[in-house]
C-alpha cells in the first residue's frame, strides 16, 4: 500500500519550493525595485497562477535579470529563474521591440558594427547620438557602449594562429563569444598565447553563432534555439574529434551548459560535461599536474576579482580566483558577491537603467574604497558596467594570467618547442 | 448579535449555516420574512465546504437519476447567470477507458440529451487536444457543460444577500433545545460557542438546514428523521492539473471525478457508510489515500507525480423520504419535510437531501412552505436575482476592461469577490502588502473579510478569502493572520490560541498525505513556529473541533 504514496513525488520542479522566501532575500532586484514582486512569488507562487489562467501572468517579471542568484539561495533546488524566464517567454504579451531586437542580435550587430568599426565608435560616443538613441530606441544616455574593434577576431586566428596549431599533440575548442569576435580580440588572443604556452593547441568551431543569451533575456526564443541548435552542432563535432569546448565567458558557458536545456528545451546532456571555462580547465591542468606556469618576477599589481552572478550559479569562482592567486606578483583582493546590476542588454535599457545602477552600487562602492590597479571578472558585460561606473579597468583572468606569464619559460616546462 | 435584536420575534428561524440554510435565509428575507440564520461553528463548516466544489452539469446522474439530472442542469444554468463570481465555466469530460467498455458511454449520451443536458461526443483524439492531462489511453469522450463552483464564496454571497435583505446572522450558536408551546415550536435555545453564554430567539417557522446534523436537531424537537451518514474522502492538489472537470464515464464510483477549482484541483471521493457517532470525526485513512491516488491516475496520469496539498473527508446526509426506520427507500433528491403533517409538531421545516448543486432549489422548497405556514404569497426571486458579487456593475465593468494592468492580488481577489473587489482598499502600499502569498490574499481583503464577512478567527478568514489554501498551508500567513485579527479583537491570548488552533488545522489535513515535499514544508512550519516563534503544542487549546473545519 505505501509504494504508490512513496512514488508520489512531485516532478513539478517548482512544487518543490518549501516557501522559506530566502531567495527573495537574495534577490538584487527585489532590494531596489518594490515594483518586483520577488523571484518565489514571481517564480513558483506565480506559477501556480498562471496555470491557473495565463492572464495572471504579471508584467513587473520583466524586471528579472535572469541572474540566478534565487536559484544559488534555495536549499531545495527550485529552478526559479528558469521558472520565471520560461514565464515571460510563455506568457509575455508585448513582443520584443525593434531597440530589444537589435540589443538582442549581437551577431548581426556586431558584424555590420566591425566593418565600420571606427565610424561606429565615434558615432555612439558622441553625446547627440546617444540623446536621440534615448529619446527614440530606449536606450540609455548614460551608457557608455562597448568599443567595436575592426579587426573580428575570427580573421585574425585565420591569419596569425591557425597555421601553427597542427604542431601541437592535444587541442581544444574556443568558444570566443560575440565580445571577443566583435569587440574585444585580444582575449581571444590572450586565451590562444595561454594555452599554446602549456602546450595545448586551439581550435575554432565549424560554426559559432551568438550562444543566445541576449536573445532569451529579449524572448527572440525563435532566434536564439535557431542559433543554439547550430552551436550544439558544432560542439558534438569538436567533441567528437576529442577537443572540449573552452570559452572565456562565464556567461555565454553557463547559457550552452544551462539554459540550452532549461529554457531552451533542447537536448545538450551528451556535450554538457565537454563545454568548460578556460580558468576551470586551466586550473584542472595545473592541479593535476598536467602543465606547468611560471609567471614574470617583475609583475606587481593588486587586483579585485568580481564574480559574475553566472560564475556565482556555475559554483566555478574557485577557479578563477586559485590561479590568479598563483600569479606571485598579484595582490588579489576579493568582493562580496554582488550582483554589478548590467545582466546583459538590461542595464541598456532606459527604463531600467537606474535600478541596473541602484542594484551595482554597493560592488562600486566596495571597488572605489580599495586601492586597485584593476578589477578582474569572467563576464564581459560586468566588465563594462563595473568600468564605466568605477573608471577602473577591468580584465578577463585569462587576460591578466597572459601579461602576467613568462612565455618563455612556461613553454620550455610544458616541453612545447 | 446584539440583545435588542433577539427580543424580538422572528418569522423564520433558519437553522444550518451551509449553503442550503444560507440559500433559505436568503430567499426568506428576500420574500420579506422577519429572518434569523443560526449557525453552530462557521457557515460552510460542514458537507458544504468538504466536497469536490463541482458545477454539475448533472450528466453524472443522467443515468441513475433523471430527476436529479435535470434539476442539476436547470440549476447549473441558473448559478451561471446568478453566481458568476462563484463560478468558473470550465466545461467538463466523461472518458472511458478501454477498461470500462463503450457500453455505458453509449447510453450514456442519449440519457444526458433526455434529461436537457448538452452532451456532444468528441473523438478521444480531440479531446486529449483539449484536455491534456487526460489520460491518453481513451476509447471514448463526452463534453459536457460541467465547471467549478466555489462553495465558500457561494455560501457567503447568499448570507450577505440575506443579511442586505434584513436577516439577522449569527455563527458559533448551537441549539440545546426548542422552546415549545404545546405541539408547536415557537423557537429555539442556543448555547455560545465563543463563551458559553445561552440565550433564546423565537420564530414562528423554524427550518432545519442543519445536514446530517439535522438529525441530531430532529431528535432534540422530538421527532424522528432517518439518516444515514456516508463519509467521502478527497485529496487537494497543489496546483491544476487538468483545465476541464474529468469524470469517468461509468456508474458512479471511487475517485472518477477530478475538478480544477480555483488554484488547485480535487479527486475524489470515496464512499463509506459510517455511524451516526462518528460524523464528527473525519479522518482520512491510508487505505482511502491510496484507493484515490491508484483510481485518480487512470482518469489522469500527473496526479502521480504532483504534489499532494492534504487529504479532507464530508459527510454526505443521505435520508429515508419517510419514517421508514429501515432505510430502504433511501433517495438523493431533495427532501422538504413539513413536521406538521408528517408529526404533529407544528412550525417546523426540514430541508436536506439534495446536493450543493440544488442548494437554491431546495431553499425556494423550503421557503414556499414556510411562506404558506405564515400566510404570504410572495414570488421566489432568487433565480433571477444575482448575488452580491455577482451584480454587472460600473465599477466592476471598469476593473475588468484594466485586469492586465492589476497586481496579481487584485486580480485574485477579483475572482474571489467579483464586483464587491471594490469594497477592498488597494490604493496604499500598507493595504497592497501581502497576508497569504500563495493565495495573494492582502491586508486590504483580510480587513475587507474581518469587516464584512463574519470573521472571528482564522479558520473563518481561510473560508472568506483562501489564506492558508495554499502550497505552505499557512506556514507564512498564519501568524500575519493571526496579527490582523490581534488588532480587532484586542486579546493576545485569544489570538495565540487561535493561531495554534489554525496551525493545528492545517496539519490535520496533511498528515494524510505527509510525505514528500508536504513533509519537508510541515517540518519547516513547525520549525518555525515551535523552534523559532516558541509555539507550545502541548499548550494548544484547540478553540474548534479540527475535523469541523
Amino acid at each position: 500500500m505505501m509504494t504508490l504514496q512513496q512514488q508520489n513525488i512531485s516532478d513539478n520542479n517548482f512544487e518543490s519550493c518549501i516557501k522559506c522566501t530566502i531567495c527573495t532575500v537574495y534577490c538584487p532586484v527585489t532590494a531596489v525595485n518594490p515594483d518586483y514582486p520577488g523571484p518565489k512569488q514571481a517564480g513558483p507562487d506565480g506559477e501556480r497562477y498562471r496555470l491557473k489562467k495565463p492572464l495572471f501572468y504579471d508584467e513587473a517579471l520583466k524586471y528579472c535579470l535572469n541572474c540566478k542568484r534565487c536559484e544559488v539561495a534555495c536549499p531545495n533546488d527550485v529552478r526559479i529563474g528558469d521558472i520565471i524566464q520560461s514565464a515571460r517567454i510563455k506568457y509575455g504579451r508585448h513582443r520584443p521591440s525593434l531597440r530589444d531586437s537589435m540589443l538582442a542580435d549581437t551577431d548581426t550587430v556586431g558584424t555590420m558594427a566591425s566593418a565600420f568599426a571606427p565610424i561606429v565608435n565615434f558615432t555612439l560616443g558622441l553625446k547627440p547620438v546617444k540623446l536621440i538613441m534615448d529619446a527614440v530606441l530606449g536606450i540609455d544616455d548614460h551608457r557608455t557602449f562597448p568599443k567595436y574593434s575592426s579587426l573580428k577576431f575570427e580573421t585574425w586566428f585565420r591569419k596569425n594562429a591557425a597555421p601553427s596549431q597542427d604542431k601541437f599533440k592535444r587541442h581544444v575548442a574556443y568558444f570566443h563569444g560575440c565580445y571577443v569576435n566583435y569587440n574585444y580580440p585580444q582575449l581571444g588572443m590572450d586565451f590562444v598565447k595561454v594555452f599554446n604556452a602549456v602546450g595545448i593547441g586551439v581550435r575554432l568551431l565549424d560554426k559559432e553563432k551568438c550562444c543566445g543569451v541576449a536573445k532569451i533575456a529579449n524572448r527572440c526564443v525563435k532566434d536564439a534555439t535557431r542559433d543554439a541548435e547550430i552551436n550544439l552542432r558544432s560542439i558534438r563535432e569538436a567533441v567528437g574529434n576529442g577537443c572540449d569546448v573552452m570559452l572565456t565567458s562565464s556567461t555565454c558557458c553557463f547559457t550552452i551548459r544551462d539554459e540550452y536545456s532549461h529554457v531552451l528545451k533542447l537536448d545538450n546532456k551528451d556535450v554538457r560535461d565537454h563545454v568548460s571555462l578556460a580558468t576551470r580547465e586551466l586550473y584542472r591542468l595545473v592541479d593535476e599536474g598536467k602543465v606547468k606556469l611560471v609567471f614574470r618576477k617583475d609583475f606587481h599589481k593588486r587586483v579585485a576579482y568580481h564574480v559574475p552572478c553566472h560564475m556565482e550559479k556555475l559554483g566555478w569562482g574557485i577557479y578563477s580566483t586559485t590561479l590568479m592567486k598563483m600569479i606571485p606578483g598579484l595582490d588579489l583582493v576579493r568582493l562580496d558577491p554582488h550582483c554589478c546590476g548590467i545582466a546583459g542588454t538590461y542595464g541598456f535599457k532606459k527604463e531600467y537603467y537606474n535600478y541596473s545602477q541602484a542594484i551595482g552600487e554597493p560592488l562600486f562602492r566596495q571597488i572605489l574604497s580599495e586601492k586597485l590597479d584593476s578589477v578582474a571578472t569572467d563576464c564581459e558585460t560586468c566588465k563594462w558596467q563595473i568600468e564605466m561606473s568605477t573608471g577602473l579597468p577591468v580584465e578577463n583572468p585569462i587576460s591578466l594570467i597572459a601579461r602576467a606569464l613568462d612565455v618563455e619559460a612556461t613553454m620550455k616546462a610544458n616541453g612545447v618547442e | 448579535m446584539k440583545d435588542a435584536a433577539l427580543k424580538q420575534e422572528y418569522d423564520v428561524i433558519v437553522i444550518g449555516g451551509g449553503a442550503t440554510g444560507a440559500g433559505t435565509a436568503r430567499d426568506c428575507a428576500m420574500r420579506g420574512l422577519k429572518t434569523i440564520l443560526i449557525e453552530r461553528l462557521d457557515f460552510t463548516a460542514g458537507a458544504t465546504g468538504r466536497n469536490h466544489g463541482l458545477l454539475h452539469s448533472g450528466a453524472r446522474y443522467a443515468h441513475t437519476d433523471p430527476e436529479s439530472a435535470s434539476e442539476c442542469i436547470k440549476e447549473n444554468m441558473i448559478l451561471k447567470r446568478i453566481a458568476r463570481h462563484c463560478i468558473e465555466e470550465t466545461g467538463g469530460l466523461f472518458v472511458s477507458l478501454p477498461e470500462d467498455g463503450l457500453d455505458y458511454h453509449a447510453a450514456f449520451i442519449q440519457d444526458c440529451l433526455k434529461a436537457g443536458i448538452p452532451a456532444e461526443e468528441l473523438d478521444p483524439k480531440e479531446a486529449v487536444r483539449v484536455e491534456p492531462s487526460v489520460n491518453p489511453e481513451i476509447i471514448g469522450a463526452v463534453k459536457v457543460p460541467d465547471g467549478s463552483v466555489d462553495p465558500f464564496r457561494l455560501t457567503t454571497a447568499n448570507v450577505m444577500a440575506a443579511r442586505m435583505n434584513g436577516a439577522d446572522i449569527m455563527t458559533y450558536q448551537e441549539v440545546t433545545g426548542f422552546i415549545k408551546d404545546g405541539t408547536r415550536i415557537v423557537g429555539v435555545k442556543l448555547r455560545s460557542h465563543r463563551d458559553g453564554s445561552e440565550t433564546e430567539v423565537r420564530g414562528r417557522v423554524t427550518i432545519n438546514a442543519a445536514g446530517i446534523w439535522g438529525h441530531r436537531l430532529a431528535e432534540l424537537a422530538g421527532v424522528r428523521l432517518n439518516m444515514y451518514p456516508a463519509k467521502g474522502s478527497l485529496l487537494i492538489f497543489g496546483h491544476r492539473i487538468n483545465r476541464m472537470v474529468l469524470n469517468r464515464c461509468r456508474k458512479p464510483g471511487d475517485a472518477d471525478i477530478l475538478v480544477p477549482g480555483d488554484t488547485i484541483c480535487v479527486i475524489g471521493t470515496t464512499s463509506t457508510r459510517i455511524p451516526y457517532d462518528q460524523i464528527d470525526n473525519m479522518e482520512v485513512n491510508p487505505e482511502e489515500v491510496d484507493l484515490l491516488l491508484r483510481e485518480g491516475v487512470k482518469l489522469s496520469p500527473a496526479m502521480a507525480w504532483t504534489r499532494i496539498l492534504r487529504a479532507y473527508a464530508g459527510v454526505r446526509p443521505l435520508v429515508a423520504s419517510d419514517d421508514d426506520p429501515t432505510g430502504r427507500s433511501i433517495s438523493r433528491g431533495i427532501v422538504c419535510i413539513d413536521h406538521e403533517k408528517r408529526d404533529g409538531v407544528e412550525g417546523f421545516i426540514t430541508i436536506t437531501g439534495g446536493k450543493l448543486m440544488t442548494y437554491r432549489l431546495m431553499a425556494e422548497e423550503a421557503t414556499d412552505m414556510a411562506c404558506r405556514k405564515l400566510g404570504v404569497d410572495r414570488k421566489c426571486q432568487t433565480a433571477s436575482v444575482p448575488l452580491p458579487g455577482s451584480e454587472d456593475t460600473d465599477d466592476d465593468r471598469k476593473r475588468k476592461s484594466h485586469i492586465i494592468e492589476l497586481s496579481t492580488e487584485q486580480k485574485a481577489a477579483g475572482d474571489r469577490h467579483g464586483s464587491l473587489t471594490s469594497k477592498i482598499v488597494s490604493d496604499d502600499d500598507a493595504a497592497d502588502a501581502l497576508v497569504c502569498e500563495c493565495e495573494q490574499v492582502s491586508v486590504g481583503e483580510v480587513n475587507y473579510a474581518i469587516e464584512e464577512l463574519h470573521v472571528h478567527n482564522l479558520v473563518n478568514l481561510r473560508r472568506r478569502t483562501r489564506l492558508g489554501m495554499g502550497t505552505c498551508q499557512g506556514e507564512l500567513c498564519a501568524c500575519r493572520g493571526a496579527g490582523l485579527l490581534e488588532r480587532h479583537d484586542k486579546c493576545t491570548q485569544r489570538s495565540l490560541d487561535d493561531l495554534a488552533s489554525f496551525l493545528d488545522e492545517r496539519w490535520h489535513g496533511m498528515y494524510p498525505v505527509c510525505w514528500g515535499e508536504t513533509l519537508v514544508e510541515i517540518q519547516f512550519t513547525s520549525w518555525l513556529y515551535e523552534g523559532v516563534c516558541g509555539l507550545d503544542p502541548s499548550e494548544v487549546k484547540v478553540t474548534e473541533n479540527p475535523t469541523q473545519h
